[in-house]
């Protein structure tokens, strides 16, 4: 092609996906290229969460209830295949210390915008029929959706009419003599552009050193167990025990689980996920599936006699302060990150996206990335976090 | 291993299927059992309602799946029949109602 | 208890295995997924003898006379005095109806995970090497019309046969790829089956390019004859380089069309020809069952007609230290090749050699590429679907779809395919529909990677470690 477009996103993930769309929204003409397929990465690993029930107030949770929004427009207009259902999160709380947590937890939510609801013991069974027993009380989160995330990938990027270069691995970042960015080495050659995105998501700390630049983004392993396909309406909500919002949190790299069950349009349950910092291990770990089986049939007991018919792992991009890197570099002109989301990627994609677009254009974002710098790590040394 | 033990015939039995008596030998398969009284489907899929049965016969591809004694989705071509089973056509995922 | 060493299948292999390792004075545990030993080829009734060509397997399993399944004590009473085989017996821990769902690795031991008997109940093995003989299931091409009652694996007709003494029809069309084929069409010949016409893809011309592979098997080249000839006194038709293109009929299938090939398998215009029948027996090969391999992340290679097999060293060792391979999960080369890798495995596990099995070796292995390349589906096959052809089984994904996510939504493999429209996310988990989809993704399949290889109770998945067997 002769035409050098505005801008090359390498990862055709659901980030990458959504960076495409955005770019080409705004008017910028865009070449995706990714080594694989779409959402061959993490985002075909993923279980489709738009959560913002396990964020606390923050950046993240700002940038969550920006792609909220933004989801709803996009289900408006993408196919009814990305699967988007607002389906709402239920998160239960075992005991009274539990609740009284989680109720500080929602409260801050709530100042922040997120819609909250308490329901209490004896209504939980009226969300989830098949709820266990017994619980102390717990959270409606209505903003809470899903999508099919690989479908999701695929149906953004088709929306983009982007120049999609799939089965291309990026070999290394071109730059000119004053150090900016001009494009990317592929095997198949060049593909030159004043402005890279790097939507490689856990492989960004390796696209980032071929920039040059360092962008401390680490694998965290998660399993999810997939059930037998069974009726619709086994469970209603994404549903989960409240310590996942501090799992989700934890920097630990001990493996930790606290399962959140749904159901999906195939009719199968998702039980997902755990977290473990073990590199790029692809070895089950019995441990990892007895946990998130023990902690799902202690939510719903009717799951016990439901056999598991698959099991599956991803590699969350996970960066030490849980945050994405967004936007420009500041130490490669041209160069942009869009990676680093953790398990949440899927949610944040829209908002990254529009983020991304919005630095590319030189325009101001619409939220606050200061957070997000992708600079932000240069003073952290070795591998103390 | 020699087979010195005169070869008794093995004593018929039954067990029911929608209904329906079938007759099965000691250790055949309910898909063998149904194969042999001539039913060849017993399972309706989730979104065509298209009938199927028995397709690998080995327990790779679970098409056979049925409903045995009340548990859906029992691979029929490795289960062995026994007497008195109840073997129901499985309509979608084997969980409706 | 910790085996010294637990092998994974008691087909040829696992059995010939499983008694050498006992004669060289190791405590086994056999676990198999079947009631009965023997594997496929050697599937037999229930209270039926043994075949003939797996006694001299099982004599060494502690197995009760007359060919039942199920009493596996180890030393069982009864044994009428201290013979090499019942002390062998005694070494071998024999688990029938345990389906192995992963293996994992815990210090330096293994532990295996099945899922035992009719009540789905949980049973762990711990053993110090691992032999996985898992074998190999069939290879499925679909056709419109495949998904019909009456429409069955040809290896899954002759499993039927012999294991359960059921005929899917009287008048069976046997089609499809391979020399299985004339084995299948050959008992159900035997058993009563009309068998109006073998229709074979390939051409057995294409063994005159492999003529010295063949010519150093002779036994199998009698084996060969022998079944063309008691076919051909019974009326069948053997037609080569022809497919079932179309299975016809509503509630049960009741006419299939055949059709001529060219040499990539594409079906010539014009020469389709229907012939009525109640049934259709169909294959295109075996597969490898590898999941458990790659679960433990073992190397693979590709074998000549293009489908994944493990990668094994001159002792059947796996890339995995620790674990060994034989038989079909090596590349499919019949039963007699099996056995012989199973016995070199077993006396790799404890550091022999024999030139002897390594030279039969080299020649079963040899006569086996020439088979496999000889039937290797050639591309053209998937001319012969419709859009409409429900090519994954268990979740109803046509061809339509499937090319649609390959041609307009970025899909390059099976696995990007399955992400975009479910196919081989059913119950089956892609082991039907996997080479027919990475064939329409444009590629040979990629090693199968399903870390549970078996559909697990959430209940046994939920349980504490337990007591181990």
């Amino acid at each position: 092609m002769s035409d050098v477009p505005d801008a090359v996103i390498v990862g055709a993930g659901v980030v990458g996906a959504a960076c495409a769309y955005y770019a080409s929204r705004a008017g910028l003409t865009v070449t995706v290229v990714d080594r694989g397929s779409v959402a061959a990465g993490t985002t075909g690993a993923g279980e489709g969460n738009l959560l913002v029930s396990d964020k606390e107030a923050g950046p993240e949770l700002d940038l969550a209830l920006l792609s909220t929004r933004l989801w709803r427009e996009l289900a408006e207009t993408l196919p009814p295949e990305i699967e988007y259902e607002r389906k709402g999160g239920l998160v239960v709380a075992p005991d009274g210390a539990a609740l009284t947590a989680l109720r500080d937890f929602a409260r801050g939510q709530a100042a922040a915008g997120v819609e909250t609801h308490e329901i209490p013991a004896d209504r939980l069974g009226d969300l989830e029929p098949h709820l266990a027993p017994g619980l102390a009380g717990g959270f409606l989160y209505p903003q809470d959706a899903q999508v099919q995330p690989a479908m999701a990938a695929a149906q953004l990027l088709r929306a983009a009419r982007a120049d999609v270069r799939l089965g291309q691995e990026v070999t290394g970042v071109l730059t000119d003599r004053r150090g900016a960015v001009r494009g990317v080495r592929t095997p198949r050659g060049d593909l030159h552009a004043p402005a890279v995105v790097n939507a490689t998501g856990t492989w960004g700390a390796a696209l980032a050193e071929l920039a040059g630049v360092k962008l401390p983004v680490r694998p965290r392993r998660g399993f999810v167990l997939v059930t037998e396909p069974l009726p619709p309406g086994l469970v209603r909500h994404k549903v989960y025990a409240a310590d996942y919002i501090a799992d989700v949190a934890s920097g630990s790299a001990d493996l930790q689980s606290s399962a959140v069950v749904e159901g999906t349009p195939a009719g199968t349950v998702l039980i997902g996920a755990t977290r473990e910092r073990v590199g790029f291990d692809r070895t089950l770990s019995t441990e990892a599936l007895r946990r998130l089986a023990a902690q799902a049939t202690a939510l719903f007991p009717v799951l016990s006699g439901v056999r598991a018919i698959r099991a599956y792992h991803g590699f969350r991009p996970y960066l030490p302060d849980h945050l994405p890197a967004i936007g420009a570099d500041p130490r490669v002109p041209g160069l942009y990150h869009a990676c680093g989301h953790e398990g949440a990627g899927i949610g944040l994609a829209p908002a990254t996206g529009l983020l991304v677009a919005a630095a590319l254009r030189g325009e101001r974002p619409p939220l606050d990335t200061g957070p997000l710098r992708p600079d932000r790590f240069d003073d952290t040394e070795g591998d103390a976090w | 291993m020699r087979s010195r033990t005169p070869r008794a015939t093995p004593a018929p039995f039954t067990f029911t299927f929608d209904g329906r008596r079938v007759t099965a030998l000691p250790g055949q398969s309910v898909a063998a059992a149904l194969w042999c009284a001539g039913i060849l489907a017993w399972r309706t899929t989730r979104h065509g309602g298209a009938p199927r049965g028995a397709f690998c016969a080995i327990g790779t591809c679970f098409d056979c799946l049925a409903t045995v004694n009340g548990r859906p989705n029992r691979r029929a071509c490795l289960l062995p029949a026994r007497p008195g089973d109840t073997v129901t056509t499985q309509q979608g995922t084997g969980h409706d109602r | 208890m910790t085996a010294d060493l637990a092998v994974v299948g008691a087909g040829p292999a696992g059995l010939a295995a499983a008694a050498t390792a006992a004669r060289l004075g190791l405590r086994v545990t056999l676990l198999d997924a079947a009631e009965r030993p023997g594997g496929q080829i050697h599937r037999h009734p229930a209270g039926g003898p043994v075949p003939r060509a797996a006694r001299r397997l099982t004599r060494r399993l502690p197995y009760a006379p007359g060919g039942r399944a199920g009493t596996s004590a180890p030393g069982r009473a009864g044994a009428p005095r201290a013979s090499a085989a019942s002390r062998d017996r005694d070494r071998v821990t024999y688990l029938p109806g345990h389906h192995v769902w992963t293996v994992a690795r815990d210090g330096d031991t293994w532990l295996l995970h099945a899922v035992a008997g009719v009540d789905e109940e949980p049973a762990v093995v711990r053993a110090r090497a691992v032999l996985l003989a898992t074998g190999a299931h069939e290879r499925q091409l679909p056709f419109p019309g495949w998904t019909l009652p009456g429409v069955v694996g040809a290896g899954g007709a002759q499993a039927m046969l012999k294991g359960g003494l059921a005929l899917p029809g009287r008048r069976v069309v046997v089609a499809g790829s391979g020399p299985l084929l004339l084995a299948v069409a050959t008992t159900l010949a035997a058993a009563g089956a009309r068998v109006p016409a073998l229709v074979e893809a390939a051409d057995y011309t294409a063994y005159a390019r492999h003529a010295a592979a063949l010519a150093r098997n002779p036994a199998k080249l009698v084996q060969g004859a022998l079944h063309g000839g008691a076919l051909l006194g019974r009326g069948t038709r053997l037609l080569t380089r022809h497919a079932v293109t179309a299975a016809h009929g509503t509630a049960r299938v009741e006419a299939v069309t055949v059709t001529g090939l060219d040499a990539d398998w594409r079906p010539v215009p014009g020469t389709g020809r229907r012939i009525p029948c109640d049934a259709l027996a169909v294959g295109h090969g075996l597969v490898p069952q590898l999941e458990l391999a790659t679960g433990l992340g073992c190397a693979t290679r590709r074998t000549p007609d293009g489908t994944p097999a493990l990668e094994v060293d001159a002792g059947q060792r796996t890339s995995v230290p620790g674990v060994w391979a034989a038989g079909e999960t090596c590349g499919v080369g019949g039963a007699e090749l099996a056995e012989t890798e199973g016995e070199i495995a077993a006396l790799s596990v404890t550091g022999r050699t024999s030139a002897a099995l390594a030279r039969r070796r080299a020649r079963l292995r040899a006569f086996a590429d020439a088979m496999a390349a000889a039937h290797r589906p050639g591309p053209g096959w998937t001319d012969w679907l419709d859009g409409t052809t429900e090519v994954c089984r268990c979740e109803e994904v046509t061809a339509a779809t499937i090319r649609e996510a390959v041609d307009g939504l970025g899909a390059r493999d099976a696995r990007s395919v399955k992400l975009l429209t479910r196919a081989g996310m059913g119950w089956c988990q892609g082991r039907v529909c996997g080479p027919a989809v990475a064939r329409l993704a444009g590629h040979d399949p990629a090693p199968d990677r399903r870390p549970l290889s078996c559909p697990v109770p959430l209940s046994q998945l939920a349980q504490p470690p337990g007591a181990e067997r």
